[in-house]
């Protein structure tokens, strides 16, 4: 194995991070911070408990999810794209590195950041709200599982990507919505059934549900088949990747 | 002798249906400078890139430094260095850095050591902590080249290595290519400058319309494919090539003041000598002569328009 190889990708990739601090950390910590104070702090000391826990607290896995599924597409997703954008993506492809190696590097850096953005929202959060973790090493579990999840497939993302505007469509038009929409302000208990229903088809219902079991001990959908749907999607997005260097799809004509 | 690089009935065809090469034998020996020529479009490009691992072949076989690129590509990519036709740099890195990353990518241990005797080579030292975005473009490309070079390869592919560079600038690559190759590195170039080649190269290749139409010594080449011109300024003006003077390639200049003889190189004392002798015989004298050899240039455009 090339440890050297995904060293340097893994370096550079962390580098860029330093580079652009203001955008991949401090961006995301200022909006994730204005959600605690306005649905946290201020709306939410109107809303009732969910589940015995107060709103504001309710909501922190949600809004730590959010971030973590956007950054992890996001820092992927730019990680493989400006090389291709740039053409240095020329000197990866050359080089003796396996696309295990490559995945690892990039990955691993994406995931890295992330993981290290949603620690730092959890302990902003503090200043606004008190919150508790039950199940920590679950909690981290979650995080680096979602974390490594989504950076992979923000990886596919930006190799599928033809330009800028294709970049953001994804984790704008997709995820976003799906993130509101799986039960980051709400327990889906709160919907009519039909809607509960629905929402059992999107993905995002299961992250933020094991990670909010993590915390709380209560969830929207059992704890084994949110993890169970993660490593489904996680499987699916390794064998793209598998597929896209086994063809050279977008890489190598 | 064992190639460095060997190549073998190697096919390319993209998507869209355009056979870029076609049937391409070439071997490539240790430690020379292979110059490969062709017009654009030719196929150049897609050769190098198929043998660095950037595109996929259809079909062949391609060894480097021994190593199949596909079934042993670890080992065939750790012994090629290549240098892009585009300035293709990550603005924001500092040139040690960006030196460095490339290093590590080829599977090799840090060695600041190494990186530094390069960047001293390259005359990029003092600008080791500079992001490559203030750098020149001469500056880029030979940060280029010390990528290239930073995890010590035995074969060194240089695309277009001076296009858009000056004068001085190219001086200094071709001495630089001339050392590594006196350190034992195979250095396999492509160039529009045919100067460049004639300069540098110990063979020459073509390839036209994705072919290879002829690799040779360059010395040898330009002897076999070589003319050479006589141009005899005259002492009396002429209105026409005299009759006796027909059976040789002897032209007359517009203004009737020089005889044009071109012959091959490899029969000049036959052909000149029996010219001259005519000329004698017919009373044509001439005040002075220059005689003038074919460029490595005017061969290749020979051979491209055959």
């Amino acid at each position: 194995m090339n440890l050297h190889g995904i060293r340097a990708i893994y370096k550079f990739e962390m580098a860029r991070m330093k580079r652009t601090v203001m955008q991949s950390v401090l961006s995301p910590v200022i909006s994730t911070c204005l959600y605690f104070v306005v649905f946290g702090s201020a709306i939410g000391s109107r809303m009732g408990d969910i589940n015995n826990i107060s709103y504001g607290a309710y909501i922190i896995p949600g809004l730590v999810m959010l971030s973590l599924l956007m950054q992890s597409i996001s820092n992927a997703s730019f990680g493989i794209y400006m090389p291709k954008f740039s053409g240095t993506i020329y000197e990866v492809l050359s080089a003796p590195v396996s696309y295990v190696e490559v995945v690892l590097g990039y990955v691993g850096a994406a995931a890295s950041k992330s993981v290290i953005l949603g620690l730092i929202i959890l302990a902003t959060a503090r200043l606004f709200v008190d919150y508790h973790v039950l199940h920590p090493f679950w909690m981290v579990s979650f995080l680096v599982l979602t974390a490594v999840t989504f950076s992979l497939f923000g990886f596919i993302i930006g190799i599928w990507a033809d330009g800028f505007e294709k970049l953001q469509i994804v984790p704008m038009m997709i995820v976003t919505p799906l993130v509101f929409l799986g039960g980051t302000f709400y327990s889906i208990d709160m919907l009519p059934e039909i809607w509960q229903t629905i929402s059992l088809f999107n993905p995002v219902v299961y992250l933020i549900s094991g990670f909010r079991w993590a915390f709380y001990g209560v969830a929207d959908v059992h704890v084994g088949v949110s993890v169970g749907m993660t490593l489904v999607f996680l499987t699916l997005c390794m064998t793209t990747i598998w597929w896209i260097f086994r063809t050279g799809y977008r890489l190598r004509p | 002798m064992q190639s460095d690089i060997s190549v073998r009935h190697l096919n390319k065809t993209y998507g869209d249906g355009f056979q870029a090469l076609k049937d391409i034998n070439l071997e490539i020996h240790p430690g020379e400078i292979f110059a490969l020529l062709g017009p654009n479009g030719a196929g150049k490009t897609t050769l190098i890139s198929i043998i660095c691992g950037l595109v996929n072949m259809t079909s062949g076989k391609v060894t480097a430094g021994g190593f199949d690129i596909v079934s042993q590509y670890r080992k065939a990519r750790e012994t090629i260095g290549l240098v892009p036709q585009e300035l293709n740099t990550d603005s924001f890195e500092t040139v040690w850095d960006a030196v460095s990353f490339s290093r590590g990518l080829f599977g090799k241990a840090p060695n600041p050591g190494h990186i530094e005797k390069v960047l001293k080579a390259l005359s990029l030292w003092d600008k080791r902590n500079n992001r490559i975005m203030s750098l020149s473009g001469g500056m880029k490309r030979r940060v280029m080249i010390a990528k290239a070079l930073s995890h010590e390869p035995q074969i060194l592919f240089l695309d277009e290595p001076t296009a858009g560079v000056d004068v001085e600038l190219r001086r200094d690559m071709w001495n630089l290519v001339r050392q590594l190759r006196e350190s034992g590195v195979t250095i396999i170039l492509t160039t529009h400058y045919i100067e460049e080649a004639e300069e540098m190269a110990d063979r020459i290749g073509v390839i036209r319309q994705g072919e290879i139409i002829l690799v040779e010594e360059k010395s040898r080449l330009m002897s076999k494919l070589g003319k050479k011109e006589l141009r005899l300024q005259l002492q009396h003006q002429l209105d026409r090539v005299p009759g006796e003077l027909t059976l040789e390639p002897v032209e007359l200049s517009e203004d009737g003041w020089e005889l044009i003889f071109n012959f091959d190189s490899q029969h000049e004392q036959a052909g000149v000598a029996r010219l001259l002798r005519t000329l004698g015989e017919l009373g044509i004298e001439y005040r002075d002569l220059q005689t003038r050899e074919s460029s490595l240039e005017e061969i290749f455009v020979g051979l491209l328009n055959d």
